[in-house]
C-alpha cells in the first residue's frame, strides 16, 4: 500500500526519463571530449616544452671547407668554439646515420649518398640564461652561414597554443555545464507546471518547501546521473582513440591496449557524472524553491 | 483559538487590475474547542474566509491569529508546520489523482513522517468511519462525488488536527451520510478540535445548533 510513497507527487510521469537524460548525456559526451582534449594538450605540452626549450641546433654549411682563420675545417672551428663556451653542454655532431634517419622521409632512404652537400649538424644543450645571439655571431665569423637555433621560441609557441587550447576546453566545459543546468531547469519547470495542483495541495497540507524541492532534486539527480554516465561511457571509445593517437608523444609505455587511457583521464572521467548529478540537484533545488515562493 | 481583527482580503492577479474586496473588516473569535457554522449566500466570501484560516491567502489588512500564532508572521517553515495542525476539507476536494484512496488519506501523516504502522492503523480506522474501507485502492476518478468528498474528509481528520476547516463538506452527501459526517465532526470537536464548517445546508445548521458566523457581500452580518 505504500507503493506511491517513493513517488508521492507523481514525478516519474512529470519528470520523465526521456529528454533530460538524453540532453545531459549529450552534454557529458562533449564535456568528456573537452576534458580529454585538455589533458592531451597538457601532456603533449609538458613533454615538448621540456625537450625543446633547451635544445640547441647548429648547422654548419660546407663543414669541410677551411674556416676564416684558415687553421682547420669550419666544423672543427665551430666545435672548438662550442667546447670552450660555458653555456653550451653536450655538443655532439650528428652522425651520418642519424642525419639519414631525419631526412630520409623527404629525400629517400639514403640521402647522404646523393652527393648533396649537406651541412653538418651539431646538437647541444643551451644552459645559458640569455639569448644565443652572441654565440651565433661568433660562429658566423669563423664559419659564414652557420645557423644557431634554439627551441625556446618553439617552446613558447607550444605553451601559448596549449594554454589557448586548454582555455577553449575550459570554456566548452563551462558552456556545457550551463546548458545542462538550463536543461534541468526547463524540465523541472515543466514538471512543476504539470503538477501544479498536486503541489498546491501538498503545500496546503503542510509540506515544507524543502520536502517538495528534495523530491524534485532526487529525481533530477538520478536522471542527470544516468544520462551523464551514458554520455560519458559513449565518449570513452573516442577518448581511447585520442589517447592512442597521442601515445607516441607521451612515452613508449602507452602503446599497449586500445583502452589504455592516461591515469589522469581515468581519474577525471568519473567526475563528469558526479558533476552532472550535482548540477541536477542544485538546479532542481533552486528552481523548485524559487517557484514555491509564489505560493503563500 | 482563531481570531480575526479587522481583516480585509483583496484578490490580486498579476497583470490584472485588483478585484473588489472579497472580505471587508472581518472581526470574530473562536475559542479553543469551539464550533462555528459559516453561512451566507454564494459568493459572500465563505471560502475566502476559510482560505485565510488555513493560510492559503494573505489578508490585505488586519490581524489573524491561528492556534495562538500570528498568521503571516512566521517563516515559511513555521507556516508549513502550522498548516499541519489544520485539517482542511476543500470545497473541490483536491484529492491527488495519481494516488488511490488509501494513499490520499495517508498523505498528511506521511508528510508529518509518522511511522507506516501508525499510518496503516489510523488510515484504516478513518476509512471505516467514512464507510469506504472497501474502496481503499480506488483512485479518485473511480469514486463518486460523495465518495471523493468522504475521502477528502478522512484526509482532513486523519492526523487529528487541532483545527478543522471544512468548506461545504456535505455538498455531495445524502442525508444519512451527512449525519454520519456530523457525528464524526462533533466527536472530534468533543475531543478538543476547534471546528469551522461552511455550509448552505440550513437543515443541518438547525439540527446542530452551534453558533453561526454569517457573511454577506464580504461583511460579517451575524455572529452568535
Ligand atoms: N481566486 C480568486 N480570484 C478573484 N476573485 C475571487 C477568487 N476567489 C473568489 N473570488 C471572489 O471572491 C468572492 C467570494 O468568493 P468565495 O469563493 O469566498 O465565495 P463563497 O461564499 O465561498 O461562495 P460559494 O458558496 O459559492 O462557495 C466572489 O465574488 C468571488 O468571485
Ligand atoms: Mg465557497
Amino acid at each position: 500500500m505504500a507503493r506511491h510513497r517513493g513517488d508521492l507527487l507523481g514525478l516519474r510521469a512529470a519528470l520523465s526519463d526521456r529528454l533530460l537524460p538524453v540532453l545531459v548525456g549529450a552534454m557529458s559526451f562533449l564535456a568528456a571530449l573537452a576534458l580529454g582534449g585538455a589533458l592531451a594538450c597538457a601532456t603533449l605540452a609538458a613533454s615538448w616544452r621540456g625537450d625543446t626549450a633547451a635544445a640547441l641546433t647548429i648547422q654548419v654549411p660546407q663543414p669541410d671547407d677551411p674556416d676564416t682563420a684558415n687553421d682547420g675545417t669550419r666544423l672543427a672551428a665551430v666545435q672548438r668554439a662550442l667546447a670552450v663556451d660555458p653555456d653550451v653542454q653536450d655538443a655532439a655532431v650528428m652522425s651520418k646515420a642519424e642525419m639519414n634517419r631525419l631526412i630520409s622521409p623527404w629525400l629517400g632512404s639514403d640521402a647522404t649518398t646523393l652527393g648533396l652537400s649537406l651541412p653538418a649538424v651539431i646538437t647541444a644543450q643551451w644552459q645559458g640564461p640569455g639569448s644565443t645571439d652572441k654565440l651565433a655571431s661568433q660562429l658566423q665569423r669563423m664559419s659564414p652561414g652557420t645557423l644557431v637555433k634554439t627551441g625556446a621560441l618553439w617552446a613558447a609557441r607550444v605553451a601559448a597554443l596549449t594554454i589557448s587550447l586548454q582555455a577553449c576546453a575550459l570554456a566548452v566545459l563551462l558552456v556545457v555545464a550551463l546548458v545542462a543546468a538550463a536543461v534541468v531547469a526547463v524540465a523541472t519547470r515543466s514538471g512543476l507546471a504539470q503538477l501544479r495542483e498536486t503541489i498546491d495541495t501538498v503545500h496546503g497540507l503542510g509540506a515544507l518547501d524543502s520536502d517538495i524541492a528534495a523530491r524534485f532534486a532526487a529525481r533530477a539527480t538520478w536522471l542527470a546521473l544516468g544520462g551523464s554516465a551514458g554520455g560519458t561511457l559513449l565518449a570513452l571509445p573516442a577518448l581511447a582513440w585520442l589517447a592512442w593517437l597521442a601515445a607516441p608523444f607521451t612515452g613508449p609505455a602507452r602503446l599497449g591496449g586500445f583502452f589504455n587511457l592516461p591515469p589522469a583521464l581515468i581519474a577525471l572521467v568519473p567526475l563528469l557524472p558526479a558533476a552532472a548529478a550535482l548540477i541536477g540537484w542544485t538546479t532542481a533545488q533552486l528552481t523548485v524553491r524559487g517557484w514555491l515562493r509564489h505560493l503563500p | 483559538m482563531v481570531r480575526f481583527d479587522d481583516v480585509w482580503l483583496r484578490y490580486q492577479h498579476a497583470g490584472r487590475p485588483p478585484e473588489a474586496e472579497a472580505l471587508r473588516g472581518i472581526s470574530f473569535e473562536i475559542e479553543d474547542g469551539g464550533f462555528r457554522w459559516l453561512t451566507g449566500p454564494s459568493g459572500a466570501g465563505k471560502t475566502s474566509l476559510l482560505k485565510l484560516i488555513y493560510l492559503a491567502e494573505h489578508p490585505a489588512r488586519g490581524r489573524i491569529e491561528i492556534l495562538g500564532t500570528r498568521a503571516t508572521q512566521g517563516t515559511r517553515r513555521e507556516t508549513a508546520l502550522l498548516r499541519r495542525r489544520i485539517g482542511v476539507v476543500y470545497q473541490d476536494f483536491r484529492l491527488l489523482p495519481q494516488l488511490d484512496a488509501y494513499d490520499n488519506v495517508a498523505l498528511p501523516m506521511r508528510l508529518a513522517r509518522r511511522s507506516e504502522a501508525q499510518v496503516q492503523a489510523d488510515v484504516n480506522e478513518i476509512l471505516r468511519w467514512v464507510g469506504l474501507a472497501h474502496r481503499l485502492h480506488a483512485r479518485p476518478d473511480e469514486l463518486s462525488g460523495g465518495e471523493q468528498q468522504r475521502i477528502a474528509i478522512a484526509r482532513a481528520v486523519v492526523a487529528r488536527p487541532r483545527l478543522l476547516v471544512a468548506d461545504e463538506p456535505t455538498g455531495n452527501l445524502d442525508d444519512e451520510q451527512a449525519e454520519r459526517l456530523m457525528l464524526l465532526i462533533t466527536a472530534l470537536n468533543k475531543l478538543g478540535t476547534t471546528v469551522i464548517v461552511a455550509t448552505h445546508n440550513m437543515g443541518l445548521v438547525e439540527r446542530y445548533p452551534f453558533p453561526r458566523l454569517s457573511l454577506e457581500y464580504g461583511r460579517l452580518v451575524h455572529n452568535g
